[in-house]
């Protein structure tokens, strides 16, 4: 039996309410669009990256609490990142969520507040949630002109 | 919750509810460590035991092809099969079985209308009008006929209380118009459409008049021939039947004249390779082993619905529907997507602050089962400015105390968000 409070985490609850880095950057170097099929959410990534190092990042769009809790908490741990440490951190991150053994230390770490959506693991119906910001991060960095889906 | 309007004050005598519950086995277990309060009857209905016994013998004791052989279980199936036709022409009261086609569906019975009689009787510049309140199996079809022919489609709109805007219906017909093709409930909004009106006035343009009855059959009784549609297509497993099965109804000399739609067995008087002469109605579109069980799980669930009585039904989803409204008002920031005048049992809402899949889970966690999302009428979305509502669903197997703990679940959700 899973309480609905470790899917809904106060600070997933926060970042719904107060996103971060929510809006359009000025000049961004990448954007990409994400979109839900089955739901209906939408979300705009928009990048600044600058000899292989992401130093803006930001978003805008509208989904439920956990595709915008996820999406808050992605941009806030991108900020400096090279775009591999990006790629590699949404592997971590999809393993949290997808797999049924739990990340190692080092993994968890490098995961920090986007541990918080752990709890998703339990409601597949609601990992696509979790997962869409990731993929459309994906298509802004690979340079894809269509949109990401989650199907 | 004022004492006065708590669920065990209710008073119905319309339907001896807690019978019917017995009937269906489903209903009686737990989820997430609550009772199930089943809420989600415009995706799907559940079966009663009459159903899925029918299904258990045809598979027990009867199962062969049906039409072909001479042995006595072909007989059987066949006999089985074709009564259930009967009744579903008593059922919706068609002039002859003649016009009752199995099909998968609505959603197939409408791509059959668009295929079998668009494709050959529209033209360039014809007219079809459909509304804004339409599911998407009843614009997808239209839109690939609209491709083909050089079609065009035309648009009812609907009010902010979710009803068809009549007077721009009236607008939109000519002498262009072919096709008019609209839902009779929708399910996104549950509004009630004026079809009667709809069809008289098409009919003095000489178009046909398809009805999209797949909420319709569950809640209110239908008569094709008062009604003078062309056409109407409902589903099985939205009327307590098995998915897999609906009805497409059509009038004798339309289905007459039009092409069949698939080949195959079943739908042919002889084939040669020079000339193929195709069936009469209604094996002329049954190509194929049809979904025999199907067939006859959709006649026992008319049986079961027959008995009850489709105005007792109607009778009393109005009292819940009713009972749900002022529940649901009541609920802080709260507020509800189509509020037609008149409406079937169904309840779309939003919450200020909770999106809709958030209001989901939470829902299914305490037991309860809405569907969230665009209800596959994303115009309807867009027209009301929300990417997605929440919708409880109510058939004559739920109660007014299910009502409560819908509620009281939304009371959860506001908290969990607040």
């Amino acid at each position: 039996m899973f309480d609905l409070k470790d899917l809904y985490q106060e600070v997933i609850i926060d970042h719904n309410r107060s996103p971060r880095n929510f809006g359009k950057l000025e000049n961004p170097t990448q954007v990409a669009e994400g979109y839900n099929p089955l739901c209906g959410d939408k979300l705009n990534l928009y990048l600044t990256t600058k000899d292989d190092l992401i130093t803006d990042v930001s978003f805008d769009g509208s989904g439920c609490a956990i595709s915008v809790a996820s999406a808050s908490l992605m941009t806030d741990s991108l900020k400096g990142k090279t775009v591999r440490e990006a790629e590699q951190l949404f592997e971590n991150f999809h393993d949290l969520i997808m797999e049924e053994e739990n990340p190692d230390t080092e993994q968890m770490q490098s995961l920090g507040k986007l541990a918080a959506l752990a709890g998703v693991k339990e409601y597949p119906a609601r990992v696509k949630c979790a997962t869409l910001c990731w993929h459309t991060l994906h298509s802004a960095l690979q340079g894809d002109e269509c949109s990401a889906t989650t199907e | 919750m004022s004492k006065a309007n708590t669920a065990n004050n209710i008073k119905t005598s319309t339907l001896d509810v807690e019978k019917i519950r017995k009937d269906f086995p489903i209903l009686h277990q737990e989820v997430n460590g609550n009772p199930l309060v089943y809420l989600d009857n415009a995706a799907t209905s559940q079966k009663p035991m009459q159903v899925i016994e029918a299904l258990d013998k045809y598979y027990q004791n009867d199962n062969a092809n049906i039409h072909r052989g001479v042995h006595t279980l072909s007989e059987r199936a066949t006999a089985d099969y074709e009564a259930a036709r009967g009744k579903v022409r008593d059922f919706i009261n068609a002039g002859s079985e003649k016009e009752i086609i199995f099909v998968r569906g609505a959603t197939e019975g409408i791509n059959l209308l668009a295929q079998s009689y668009g494709r050959i009787n529209l033209k360039v510049g014809d007219e079809i009008i459909i509304s804004e309140m339409e599911h998407h199996s009843n614009i997808v079809p239209w839109q690939l006929l609209c491709e083909q022919t050089g079609a065009i489609l035309k648009v009812i709109p609907i009010n902010d209380a979710g009803e068809l805007i009549v007077e721009e219906f009236e607008k939109l017909l000519s002498p262009k118009t072919k096709i008019v093709s609209v839902v009779h409930i929708s399910n996104a909004l549950g509004s009630i459409n004026p079809i009667q009106h709809i069809i008289d006035r098409a009919h003095e343009y000489n178009a046909i008049v398809i009805i999209d009855g797949a909420q319709a059959t569950p809640h209110t009784a239908v008569n094709v021939q008062v009604l003078d549609c062309d056409f109407y297509v409902f589903s099985g497993h939205k009327l307590f039947g098995p998915t897999g099965i609906g009805v497409l109804y059509g009038k004798t000399e339309l289905l007459e004249a039009m092409p069949p739609w698939q080949g195959g067995g079943d739908m042919i008087k002889m084939v040669s390779f020079e000339k193929t002469m195709y069936a009469d109605l209604p094996y002329k579109f049954e190509a194929g082993t049809p979904h025999i069980a199907g067939v006859i799980g959709l006649g026992a669930a008319i049986d079961y619905v027959n008995a009850i009585g489709l105005d007792a039904i109607a009778a009393y989803e109005h009292e819940l529907l009713e009972y749900a409204t002022e529940k649901a008002e009541q609920v802080e920031g709260l507020r509800l997507i189509g509020t037609a005048d008149k409406k079937a049992s169904i309840l779309s809402f939003i919450m200020d602050g909770v999106h809709p899949h958030d209001i989901g889970t939470i829902l299914d966690h305490e037991g309860v089962a809405i569907r969230t999302g665009h209800h596959c009428a994303m115009p309807v979305m867009t027209h009301f400015d929300v990417p997605a509502t929440a919708r409880a669903s109510f058939a004559f197997y739920n109660t007014f105390a299910e009502v409560d703990s819908l509620v009281q679940a939304l009371e959860t959700a506001r908290e969990v968000f607040a």
